[in-house]
């Protein structure tokens, strides 16, 4: 199908419009699909990619090679009657005549010529690949910095003119993006695999690495290095905006940023259910009353909880937005204390937002239908339906059950 | 004294010797590298906090560090002696100098555990129990814990060497060992010379390089 | 060859009667036993349970994938699980199961030994794995770790789970190895018999002898590294914690420093079994014996060389990736030579196609492919999005199970006969070779694709587009246990119901094939002393 789908695409442009390029187009489709890669989102992802095919085409040949050697050298010299039968194997004398072979020995110009062919061809994969990897270290002079900010379990992204957001990371098209990158505890690995970029954050040094995104539309960031019982849901969006789209996006923003999309007329309760995702809550607390690295925020406003020193404490906005700015003061009994701090992410007004939101939790039956959005149930939302993007993104939707 | 310490798989007792040779040696060859990952620490480190580790050696103590290598290496010198002198049959005599390396090896670990204790006393601990002076820089730091590491595995290194020791001079004076025979007694040998040679890597990077 | 050169000896009515597994059947002569036969027997039962326990955890792991979500365990268990079957199967099975069950017992046997060097270090290098296995068994127990095999510190001396027994045990079985490396060098050194120079050592032995040297140069660095870690776990000495200055990608230079020659250790007696193998059922001289030793050599040493290419998206220097990533491409070059050997072996021989060559043929195209992937990683920005992805498991587990695996079960199948003097039944053990090798074909390479799509590893719950690919994977795994399960039982019941296999059932030229089956306690009444090279099909009289 995937054959008949690109080779009809070929066949499809006119003998006049069909020129090389179209060609080459169509053959870096069908091996990007065959190979299940993701699509190609950033300027050095088609180079990557073309080398990948270079090197898999040689190793399926060197493969057929062995292949068709085996085959043949079975074919021609199996000894019929042998088969998988010990008792029948050749009686006799270990020495017998007629089991001789004759003693072959592989030519010594045949030996050195194919395995310094062999080095020769390995040695130029690795030019090829170090090249594009010494470019893929080196940012370009004019690109914008982000500070990205791993730690357990969420990415914490910071512009230099001032916006910060947690779980989703703007960038602009066309422009390339530095991305420094550090870690509050343990390594993690930043990872946009439409990119083809990763880089280990490392806690104690910064490291670095770029991209440019080539077109608007919405990504993942996974975390590639094991940091814990968070590290499958430790992820983020990007959202690749066209350059206006992202200038308008950091200038709209204040210090402290407002990063909602236009929800006039949205209750500050729905305000608050969307900061909620973006901001990453969502990942450590549910709304639906089941356990999770947090507690659940359903039922939690207006309840009494009980801290790990044994006394009680009532949840109102004092105890919340303590909780989000100090949030190894007062843990509540049986969670662990892992929330990271929002000091300095979020503003007051989202804080209000986010109160609402949870006030709206309680006391209210549990409604699938309409209570929570696609992926609020568990803790981990990786698909973003802020900004409207400018291509479908690959949203992940599936609901997470929840960890125990 | 027992007739022969010849076993069946090898040929003769040249053999043998040339075999249990070589596997010491191949042993000694592993724990050189189990210290050699611990000295590229060091190196490492000491690559990245050079002033620190300057002043992280000020505060050991020189004359009890160069105190204990004179030990080892007399201690050393006995040991040689022991197999010398088992080799021409003078048992007793032998016996007396395995016995001298063996005080000598209590003694190094005698001065090794004053050392830490008085260490202990201006706080210096390892890594986060660090209470000492310029515990702000974590180098300094990092140098003790790495001091305490290095010299700790050296130690238990002795303390091993200790009983290798005790049970050769237990062979010894079971009349094992001869012109014929003293294999284990060269091999236990080799094992203390190691030892004292890691040592006196230990000592110039812990103590001279200030 | 041997002196006592004779026509087959036509097969026995019943097996041998004095044998070293008859010879004293006491529980505490096999406890107390110095035979390195019977401790190559230990070894195996020991590998073989350590293998259940690690492919039980892979079967539990992959039945979690079949959903993109938690539904059949918490994440610490998915993470600890993990762990354990690295630890286990690397530790536990990988790394002694070929040099400690086969070496053991075949090592003397080829170059006309009584035993080993150090028979008593032998029986020591026994108890030391039993006690490193247990001792990683009551840290599973425990808790177990949640850190990967590979312990990456700072996680590593945060993590709640009970890391220090783990890491014990790994010590322990670190000097298990190390002295199983020590005595293989020392006897090959100088064991072999009158004749048997080097260049007239069979492969397997080579083979032994380069994994030797790793084992005995790499092993103590592992142990250093995990008693660091586990010293930063318990007493936050912080020697890679950057909260005290400390750095931790100075631990990923030293744990690979170890571990990348310890993939080594895994393969290389593999491909010692399997260039017996190849010999033997085309029965006919190796198409470059020198190749084979040069590479084997060759991969010992050059393998030491490589351990970078592990941290190329760590943060490392740039000249240190370009270093590795050359290095790498040389290491590669060995294998490639050994590979064009094997399949040059059959070219005009006179081929059987037993179980052992099933394995063979499985071993040349999974570990040709696993080690091509491996030249495609060393080409660095490949490497960036493979890292850490699916992409890399699979890399590894071609390898590692499409290699080594099989060439245990090759090794297996082809030493059977000689350590236990039974055959099995040739049809049903064929069946399960097949469906051993599909089962892993379809665990395995939908890995690749999923790398390429960008699952990272040491996932529990992933992005829902990658289900499909994770089913089929979890569906080969099935597959793999199943075949791997029944190969177990029919090799139990031909302990006692096979029919008698006679000194020399594959009628096969190597001094080992030339004493009775099971061989006698003392292997051979006297020296035996060898003149010609190995595999010397070629020779149609006696000489």
């Amino acid at each position: 199908m995937i054959v008949t789908h690109t080779l009809s695409a070929v066949f499809q442009a006119g003998p006049h419009q069909r020129g090389w390029a179209d060609v080459l187009e169509s053959v870096n489709e069908f091996y990007r699909r065959v190979l299940f890669l993701p699509e190609q989102a950033s300027t050095v992802a088609a180079q990557i990619d073309h080398l990948h095919y270079l090197e898999i085409t040689v190793m399926f040949a060197a493969a057929g090679a062995i292949a068709l050697a085996v085959i043949i050298f079975l074919a021609r010299y199996h000894h019929a009657g042998n088969h998988t039968h010990i008792d029948l194997l050749d009686e006799g004398d270990t020495r017998d005549p007629t089991l001789a072979t004759p003693h072959v020995n592989a030519p010594l110009v045949l030996e050195f010529g194919l395995y310094a062919g062999l080095f020769g061809l390995f040695v130029l994969f690795w030019v090829l690949g170090y090249r594009q990897y010494v470019e893929l270290l080196v940012p370009p002079t004019k690109a914008i910095d982000i500070f990205v900010t791993g730690k357990q379990w969420v990415w914490q992204f910071a512009y230099p003119q001032g916006p910060a957001t947690a779980g989703i990371l703007y960038v602009p098209a066309g422009q390339p993006v530095r991305i420094v990158l550090t870690s509050r505890d343990v390594i993690h690995s930043f990872f946009v695999p439409q990119f083809r970029v990763k880089r280990d954050a490392v806690p104690g040094m910064y490291t670095e690495t770029w991209f440019e995104a080539s077109r608007p539309g919405t990504y993942n960031v996974l975390c590639a290095e094991l940091c814990g019982v968070g590290h499958s849901v430790m992820r983020a969006g990007v959202i690749v905006l066209d350059p206006q789209d992202f200038q308008r996006w950091l200038e709209g923003r204040s210090q402290f940023g407002a990063d909602v999309p236009d929800t006039t007329g949205a209750s500050l309760a729905q305000r608050g259910r969307i900061m909620a995702i973006q901001k990453g809550c969502a990942r450590c607390h549910s709304v639906d009353g089941s356990r999770a690295t947090g507690p659940t925020w359903r039922n939690l406003y207006g309840s009494w909880e009980v801290l790990e020193g044994g006394q009680r404490v009532f949840v109102d906005e004092a105890y919340i937005t303590r909780s989000m700015m100090e949030p190894g003061r007062d843990i509540v009994a049986g969670f662990p204390n892992v929330m990271p701090s929002f000091m300095g992410l979020v503003a007051p007004g989202e804080v209000s937002a986010l109160v609402a939101y949870m006030r709206s939790l309680s006391d209210a039956p549990v409604d699938r239908a309409t209570d929570s959005l696609p992926g609020e149930r568990g803790p981990n939302p990786a698909s973003v339906r802020a900004l409207p993007p400018a291509s479908p993104a690959p949203a992940d939707t599936t609901p997470v059950r929840l960890p125990r | 004294m027992p007739t022969t310490h010849h076993v069946a798989h090898f040929e003769d007792l040249a053999k043998q010797g040339h075999a249990a040779r070589l596997g010491m040696w191949l042993f000694l060859g592993s724990e050189a590298l189990l210290f050699s990952g611990l000295f590229t620490l060091y190196a490492a480190y000491r690559n990245e906090y050079t002033s620190d580790f300057a002043a992280g050696a000020q505060l050991t103590n020189l004359p009890l560090g160069t105190i204990m290598t004179a030990v080892l290496l007399v201690s050393s010198f006995f040991m040689a002696f022991a197999l010398a002198t088992a080799r021409q049959e003078r048992s007793r005599v032998s016996i007396a100098a395995l016995a001298t390396t063996f005080l000598l090896g209590i003694v190094f670990l005698g001065l090794k555990a004053t050392e830490y204790t008085m260490h202990f006393r201006d706080g210096i601990f390892p890594g986060a129990y660090y209470t000492g002076p310029l515990g702000e820089r974590h180098g300094v730091v990092l140098f003790f814990t790495l001091y305490y590491i290095m010299t700790g595995l050296h130690a238990l290194h002795v303390i091993g060497g200790l009983v290798l020791v005790g049970w050769l001079a237990r062979r010894t004076r079971r009349g094992d060992f001869g012109e014929a025979w003293s294999t284990p007694l060269e091999l236990g040998g080799l094992y203390w010379h190691f030892v004292d040679i890691i040592w006196l890597f230990l000592w110039p990077l812990f103590y001279l390089l200030r | 060859m041997t002196t006592t050169a004779s026509p087959r000896p036509p097969a026995p009515a019943h097996v041998e009667t004095k044998n070293y597994l008859n010879a004293e059947t006491t529980f505490r002569s096999w406890a107390t036993t110095t035979d390195h036969k019977r401790i190559g027997v230990l070894f195996l039962a020991g590998v073989t349970l350590s293998a259940m326990l690690g492919g039980t955890f892979a079967l539990l792991l992959r039945l979690e994938l079949l959903t993109p979500e938690a539904d059949v365990m918490t994440a610490m268990t998915y993470n600890r699980l993990f762990t354990l079957h690295g630890v286990v199967m690397v530790w536990l099975f990988m790394i002694p199961a070929i040099p400690g069950a086969f070496g053991n017992f075949m090592v003397p046997l080829m170059i006309g030994a009584r035993d080993v060097a150090f028979p008593r270090l032998n029986l020591a290098s026994f108890y030391f794995y039993l006690s490193g296995a247990l001792l990683v068994i009551a840290g599973a127990i425990a808790g177990g770790a949640d850190t990967g095999w590979t312990f990456y510190p700072p996680y590593s001396a945060q993590t709640p789970t009970a890391l220090v027994p783990v890491l014990a045990g790994v010590f322990v079985l670190g000097i298990s190895s190390t002295m199983t490396g020590l005595n293989f060098i020392v006897t090959i050194h100088t064991l072999r018999t009158a004749g048997m120079t080097w260049w007239r050592l069979p492969l397997f032995v080579w083979a032994i002898y380069a994994t030797s040297i790793i084992l005995v140069l790499a092993t103590p660095v592992l142990g250093l590294s995990l008693l660091l870690v586990a010293i930063d776990h318990a007493f936050a000495l912080g020697v890679f914690n950057p909260a005290h200055g400390g750095d931790p990608i100075l631990y990923q230079h030293l744990f690979w420093f170890y571990s990348h020659p310890a993939v080594y250790i895994m393969i290389l007696p593999a491909m010692g079994v399997i260039s017996e193998v190849v010999p033997a059922f085309s029965r006919k001289n190796v198409f470059s014996y020198r190749g084979i030793v040069i590479a084997s050599v060759g991969i010992a040493l050059v393998g030491f060389l490589t351990w970078g290419h592990h941290m190329f998206t760590s943060g490392m220097s740039a000249f240190d990736s370009g270093a590795f990533g050359v290095l790498s491409m040389f290491v590669a070059i060995f294998s490639a030579i050994k590979v064009f050997t094997w399949v040059g072996t059959l070219y005009r021989g006179r081929i059987t196609l037993s179980t052992p060559l099933l394995y063979f043929f499985g071993f040349l195209f999974l570990f040709a492919f696993g080690g091509m992937t491996g030249v495609a990683l060393a080409s660095t920005s490949l490497d960036v999005h493979w890292h850490d992805t699916y992409f890399i498991v699979a890399h590894f587990h071609f390898i590692m199970v499409g290699g080594t695996m099989m060439g245990f079960m090759a090794g297996l199948h082809f030493w059977f006969p000689k350590m236990f003097g039974r055959l099995y039944s040739q049809r049903l053990s064929a069946v399960v070779a097949l469906l051993a090798i599909s089962g892993f074909i379809l665990t395995f390479t939908p890995q690749f694709l999923l790398g390429n799509a960008g699952m990272p590893r040491r996932y529990h719950t992933y992005p829902a587009e990658y289900q499909p690919l994770n089913i089929i994977s979890t569906i080969g795994s099935w597959a793999i246990g199943a075949g791997l399960l029944i190969g177990l039982l029919y090799l139990l019941v031909a302990l006692w119901r096979g029919k008698p296999a006679g000194s020399n059932p594959w009628n096969l030229l190597g001094l080992e094939w030339s004493i009775s089956s099971p061989p006698p306690p003392h292997n051979f009444e006297e020296p035996p002393k060898v003149w010609q090279e190995p595999y010397d099909y070629w020779r149609a009289r006696n000489d």
